[in-house]
């Protein structure tokens, strides 16, 4: 089988386990309903905020942003632990159940069997990233006719954030357990949180060590700097001016674009690492 | 020939798995791997796929590198050890394997149901895998090393849990196979499986192959004879043992049950004759051996090779020392 042919059927294979293990049901069903509470609550809270400040635009526009980033914030931990839900297992598992066995000794290169897996991964978690956020964004515009800046460029900072941590979590599964990989990958997760925040704070208060381990954080893992990065460019320009965020989930200073140029190389480094170590790996 | 090794070795750590193997298997051979558990039979065949890097020698399979996606469509492998996906049916699994094979949708849809059928699952096939006791997941595994009309087939332990009618319909598929001209390459700690399916026998022990060749040779290599004759002497019987040992004196009647390094002269006396085993190395020196009883007085009533059973030199094997 051709390069492009083999992975698409293992890819194919992670959509069919991911309908036949009634994940996809299970992502599509708790999604709406986070979206519908979103909906619920914001309409409340929005109508509730108009009566109190009526009249300036202006005004309502830092609750809204607040609401905004919060919602979106939110979607962005359901991106992260999705990601590692939905991959730990994926090569791990199957090397431990010997299913493995059957697969890469069909007519298919081993980089095909990961670089599938990771495509169909990806893909499932790029649409729910993409979908929750724009239909987060649209219930926000409906309701307050508010759209924050630079919304698709967030949108996919945020699905590059999914990409950094599922690749990661497919990398481990080729040398570490499963529950292992699921632990290393969440541990550097909340590592890169706390980068962050030292980050911000360090910012705020200009101490260039504060702000040099937040970098150092990020370069080791690349992926709440992703998040910082789509919540500055969301900011709506006043607050950005104000030199500070004007909620715990926005950012006060914007990881460079060169960081998000890493993540993307980060991404590709960590599959190539992930494929060789399959290669190389008794099964 | 379809598999060859060459002083193929696998150590994990200090652990010899595969010692210097080298053999080869021929097309349309089906190829006992005869072994204890723990012998490295299964370590063989991963090499052999490609699954498990070997830490010396060299493997060629169809004349490729094992593991080559340009012959593994011509390969068939069912694992000793898997947990095939719980969440599918036997359909959609075999389904899933033939397009990782690369097979077009209508040989799949001609195939799938013809192969459940022919490993027993024809009403199954819309069952969950979870749903599946032992014996089927076998079964379904069977189905799915053959889904690709296979050159050569590994079969690793294929009838382990399965019941007794569960064997014998795998020798039965193993018999159709190598009807079919397919290459069978079977792990198996089950001598009766091995001795009624296989042309050809490798017996390993910790990683080594001790003995390689038919069934035929190897159960030749070591025969015992059965003497039955009269007029025998001690001093006669001792003179046997240029041929061999023999390993067993039935004779009924021995004189004073004297031992006849003690009483060389004495007739071994007897009403009729006096029945003993020998054990030698190959049935060519039996004429030799009836001659010798013949000219020493001895009057022959037979002298019968008795071939032994693989499961008797599968035991003596694994005795050996090293």
């Amino acid at each position: 089988m051709n390069g492009l042919r083999g992975s698409v059927e293992i890819a194919r294979l992670t959509f069919l386990e991911a309908r036949m293990r009634k994940m996809l049901w299970a992502i599509l069903l708790l999604g709406a309903a986070f979206l519908i509470l979103y909906a619920i609550g914001f309409h409340l809270i929005y109508a509730d905020i108009r009566e109190h400040m009526s009249g300036s635009a202006a005004r309502l526009l830092e609750p809204t942003n607040f609401f905004v980033m919060a919602g979106l914030y939110a979607i962005n931990f359901l991106v992260v632990m999705l990601a590692v839900l939905t991959s730990v297992d994926t090569i791990a598992g199957e090397i431990a159940s010997g299913t493995i066995q059957t697969i890469v000794t069909k007519p298919l290169r081993r980089w095909q069997v990961v670089v599938g897996k990771w495509l169909g991964l990806a893909l499932m978690l790029g649409v729910f990233t993409v979908v929750m956020c724009a239909a987060l964004l649209l219930i926000v515009k409906l309701i307050a006719g508010y759209m924050p800046n630079n919304p698709v460029t967030a949108i996919g900072l945020i699905v590059l954030e999914g990409l950094v941590v599922l690749t990661l979590s497919i990398l481990g599964g080729t040398r570490l357990s499963t529950l292992t990989t699921g632990v290393v990958v969440f541990m550097l997760y909340g590592l890169a949180f706390i980068a962050g925040w030292i980050e911000q704070i360090g910012s705020v208060l200009r101490s260039d060590a504060a702000v040099n381990v937040g970098i150092v954080v990020s370069l080791i893992m690349p992926s709440e700097a992703m998040w910082k990065r789509a919540a500055y460019l969301m900011q709506p320009p006043f607050l950005r001016e104000l030199g500070f965020s004007a909620t715990p989930f926005g950012a006060a200073s914007a990881p460079s674009e060169a960081m998000v140029v890493y993540a993307v190389l980060y991404t590709v480094v960590a599959l190539a690492v992930a494929v060789r170590w399959f290669n190389r790996r008794d099964l | 020939m379809l598999i060859e090794t060459h002083n193929l070795r696998k150590t994990f750590g200090d652990t010899v798995a595969v010692d210097s193997l080298t053999l080869s298997v021929g097309a349309g051979e089906v190829f006992g791997f005869l072994g204890p558990n723990g012998a490295g039979k299964t370590t063989t065949v991963k090499m052999l796929l490609g699954l498990v890097a070997p830490t010396a020698g060299e493997a060629r399979l169809l004349d490729h590198r094992p593991g080559d996606p340009a012959i593994m469509g011509r390969v068939g492998f069912l694992p000793e050890q898997f947990r095939f996906p719980a969440w599918l049916t036997a359909g959609d699994f075999l389904d899933v394997h033939g397009r990782l094979y690369g097979l077009p949708a209508a040989e799949r849809r001609a195939r799938i149901p013809r192969l459940l059928a022919r490993v027993g699952l024809a009403d199954r096939a819309r069952s969950r895998l979870g749903e599946y006791s032992k014996g089927m997941m076998q079964r379904v595994g069977l189905a799915q090393a053959l889904l690709n009309d296979p050159a050569l087939v590994f079969l690793d332990e294929p009838t382990s849990g399965l019941d007794p009618l569960g064997r014998r319909e795998v020798r039965d598929l193993i018999h159709e196979l190598r009807a079919a001209g397919v290459t069978v390459f079977l792990n198996s700690h089950f001598l009766s499986e091995v001795e009624v399916t296989c042309d050809r026998v490798a017996i390993v022990k910790r990683g080594r192959v001790v003995r390689i060749g038919t069934l035929a040779e190897l159960t030749r290599q070591t025969t015992e004879v059965e003497i039955r004759a009269a007029g025998l002497t001690a001093e006669v019987v001792m003179g046997l043992e240029r041929w061999g040992r023999a390993i067993a004196d039935l004779g009924f009647g021995i004189a004073d049950s004297a031992s006849p390094i003690r009483n060389p002269q004495s007739e071994i006396r007897n009403a009729d004759s006096a029945r003993l085993t020998l054990t030698i190395a190959s049935e060519d020196v039996l004429p030799e051996i009836t001659g010798y009883l013949v000219q020493s007085g001895a009057r022959v009533y037979a002298v019968a090779p008795q071939r032994i059973s693989l499961e008797e030199l599968f035991m003596r094997v694994m005795e050996e020392e090293e």
